[in-house]
């Protein structure tokens, strides 16, 4: 979707400011909610693609005041709800008022460094890729209201296919469980002028990772 | 939220944080009881990301990398394997990309749409990286966001950024400071800042790092 959460490009949010010696968590709370939500997607209730699609869905406003774990929360809590795990009225009281539904998988200590690993989502190819590596591509000028990877500025955009990276799980099927349906996933090199126009730094390129749905040949 | 609740008023930050304590300590409530989270388990994951798991273990691949030429091949060609193979305690997916600085060619890592970030070497991403100034500005403005670390490059310099749009994870591998030969792993790991493995800064200069 063409959510706040798409911004590159866009201007006007002021200098970039990084904080010397900043904490991990900056607070213990931050620490329990990156762990609540780890716990959880664990259980395999949504995939990640799913847990990104709940925050792109959150009111512009609230994106962009509320701070990163903050919206984590919010994203946790309104996944549950919305899946029937727990209720509102649970979460205002503080307390379970009915027991839990079975999970798929649930998170014991003994798993946790299991669990930090990341993921496989690299997939058996079905079909050969259709891009080799030096090719020009155009990107579609898509514009889906629902989960894509496709960044707006890098739409409707030809560059150059510069690494084949192998057939993945396309995220914007998985994020609506319309399934796996893997894909071919390439690094799609542009240059910043046919990104940015004439004044573009010409020093400058910018390369997505681009899903085999998302080009077209030239 | 329920504003019922009785906030924490000795503590130090506010009643802003006290009210997002008491709000996440009622969904863990919640949830163990439900039988849905281990608290123990919760525990274990704060501990691995704020002790293990850090850039230290990125400054060690690049150090490497540095001085052992081999390593070096490997990293740019199969940085899962090559990291893999310093037996860190989270294990690293299999999508890990090491990409090289050189004296022509400067890397830079963001991603636009959320905060992917190579998070079995580097740790958690710091909040700038997740911030709007950086997401947006990193793909249009690099050399400007460079200026806000106090990275200035010369002109001719190639910039390259790499938008992490899907689970592909990027590092960068700095070029190595000069006046360091001869130095050991050990030593030269500690030149090699976190900004430097996402492309936002340089590897620290000698006399800039204790030795």
């Amino acid at each position: 979707m063409n959510g706040i959460h798409d911004l590159g490009g866009m201007q006007g949010f002021g200098p970039v400011e990084s904080e010397a010696n900043e904490p991990v968590f900056h607070d213990t709370w931050e620490g329990r909610v990156l762990a609540l939500n780890r716990a959880m997607g664990y259980a395999r209730l949504w995939n990640i693609d799913m847990s990104r699609a709940a925050i792109e869905k959150m009111p512009p406003d609230l994106y962009l005041t509320r701070s990163y774990y903050a919206k984590w929360l919010l994203r946790l809590e309104e996944l549950l709800i919305e899946r029937g795990l727990i209720d509102a009225d649970e979460l205002a009281a503080g307390h379970a008022r009915a027991p839990g539904k079975p999970l798929p998988r649930k998170l014991a200590a003994a798993e946790v460094a299991k669990a930090l690993t990341r993921g496989s989502f690299a997939r058996e190819p079905s079909a050969p890729a259709r891009f080799k590596v030096g090719e020009r591509v155009r990107t579609r000028n898509m514009h889906p209201a629902t989960h894509t990877r496709l960044p707006r500025y890098a739409r409707g955009r030809v560059g150059t296919i510069e690494c084949v990276r192998g057939c993945h799980v396309f995220p914007d099927t998985v994020a609506i469980g319309a399934g796996e349906n893997p894909q071919w996933l390439y690094t799609l090199r542009f240059a910043g002028r046919e990104l940015w126009g004439e004044s573009a730094d010409p020093s400058l390129t910018v390369s997505i990772e681009a899903f085999e749905p998302y080009l077209e040949a030239v | 939220m329920s504003h019922d609740h009785d906030h924490d008023h000795d503590h130090p930050h506010g009643s802003e944080l006290s009210e997002m304590q008491l709000r996440v300590r009622a969904l863990e409530t919640v949830l163990t009881e439900k039988g849905y989270v281990d608290p123990a388990a919760l525990d274990l994951i704060v501990e691995a990301y704020e002790t293990r798991i850090g850039p230290h273990n990125g400054a060690r691949a690049v150090a490497k990398a540095w001085v052992d030429p081999a390593f070096r091949r490997t990293l740019l060609a199969d940085a899962t394997a090559a990291v893999g193979s310093l037996g860190f305690t989270s294990r690293v997916g299999d999508h890990l990309v090491a990409v090289e600085n050189t004296p022509k060619l400067h890397n830079m890592i963001v991603c636009t749409l959320c905060s992917c970030y190579p998070w079995e070497v580097l740790g958690l991403p710091p909040t700038w990286y997740k911030s709007a100034p950086y997401r947006s500005r990193a793909v249009i403005d690099p050399r400007g966001v460079l200026e806000d670390f106090g990275v200035s490059l010369p002109a001719e310099t190639e910039i390259r950024v790499w938008d992490s749009t899907a689970e592909t994870r990027f590092m960068v591998l700095p070029m190595r400071p000069p006046g360091t030969e001869g130095w050991s792993e050990e030593k030269l790991a500690t030149l090699v800042t976190r900004d430097s493995m996402i492309g936002t800064g340089l590897a620290k200069r000698p006399g800039a790092a204790a030795p």
